[in-house]
């Protein structure tokens, strides 16, 4: 171990802002990252659900969302 | 045709594909978290201070893996833009749809450790210098692949508009590994040289190594969860998607 206390360790030999500065926005951006890939495809998989759904119950082509083609 | 030819050309089906990253996954996010834990504490906990730049050197640790990223994810993106508009392949286009937003995060990673790495050592945020611009650039191309591809409806189009802006841009790719080397830049030069002995501690090279090795991990394991969720929207005519999504095989949380 490098680090004599805690103390030494946060300070990063007056360097603490600068490094503390970088890890914890690169830890933060790479867990949110994946989080918003996962929050995207459940999205994705309820709009899909219910257009399925719709699409048995007997209407053609209900409302998809991104673009809208004037009939199919 | 022989069988090993079908074979390979039987995973560029987003089919096949899928369930094959589903699995994969959890893997690279393990090696991803292995690897991450033991560079940090290398890095951080172990390494010994630096004879010129003290402490604030550990930001190695972060800028050198991130940078390392972002050239090479766009790399890749420009591998898979190749072999889409040589091929024809759907899975290309996804890949390299799937890959650019962890790009473009790792570029401005490499820009944000970059310039606090900058501050306390040179004794500004960011100076015009080739590196330095090279990869602003980068991060430019990256946001233009993302906004080209979203601002054309057809899929099949927008692949092949974005695969000849990632194949334009991988010009700048040399621009910054070579750049502080064709100029006298501000930015130091490579911390890493094939052809010579590296010039740094061995704890500290290992420690840089195995964060980019968990950088790499990552990237993977993201770029195939993303993939996954780019099939599903595309493919959502088919009849396998519909299986999928109606039988709930299409929720686990994880992939």
């Amino acid at each position: 171990m490098h680090w004599h206390s805690l103390a030494d360790f946060l300070a990063m030999g007056q360097h603490g802002p600068y490094v503390w500065g970088s890890l914890i926005v690169m830890a933060a951006l790479l867990i949110a990252e994946p989080m918003l890939v996962m929050h995207g495809r459940r999205k994705l998989v309820a709009r899909l659900r219910r257009q399925y759904r719709a699409e048995r119950s007997g209407h053609r082509r209900p409302r998809e969302t991104g673009w809208s083609r004037s009939s199919s | 045709m022989s069988n090993r030819l079908i074979n390979w050309f039987r995973f560029s089906s987003p089919q096949t594909f899928y369930p094959l990253a589903g699995r994969m996954i959890p893997w690279f996010w393990t090696l991803a978290a292995v690897f991450g834990i033991a560079g940090l504490s290398i890095g951080f906990l172990v390494a010994p201070t630096d004879a010129q730049q003290g402490e604030g050197y550990r930001i190695i640790f972060l800028h050198v893996p991130a940078s390392w990223m972002s050239m090479f994810i766009y790399l890749v993106m420009a591998f898979w833009s190749a072999v889409g508009l040589g091929f024809n392949t759907r899975l290309s286009g996804m890949m390299a749809s799937a890959l650019a937003p962890t790009g473009a995060l790792f570029t401005f990673l490499s820009l944000w450790t970059g310039a606090l790495w900058g501050k306390p050592m040179w004794g500004t945020w960011w100076v015009w210098d080739a590196r330095l611009t090279s990869e602003l650039i980068l991060l430019f191309l990256y946001v233009g692949f993302i906004a080209l591809k979203a601002a054309i409806d057809d899929p099949r189009r927008a692949d092949k508009a974005g695969a000849i802006l990632a194949l334009v841009g991988v010009v700048n790719i040399p621009i910054i590994y070579f750049s502080v080397k064709w100029w006298n830049t501000l930015h130091q030069g490579a911390s890493v040289n094939l052809t010579r002995a590296p010039s740094m501690a061995a704890l500290m090279l290992w420690g840089m190594l195995l964060c980019a090795l968990a950088c790499w991990m990552y990237s993977i394991a993201v770029a195939l969860m993303r993939v996954r969720t780019i099939m599903l929207e595309r493919e959502r005519h088919t009849d396998w998607v519909r299986q999928l999504v109606e039988g709930g095989e299409a929720d686990d949380a994880l992939a």
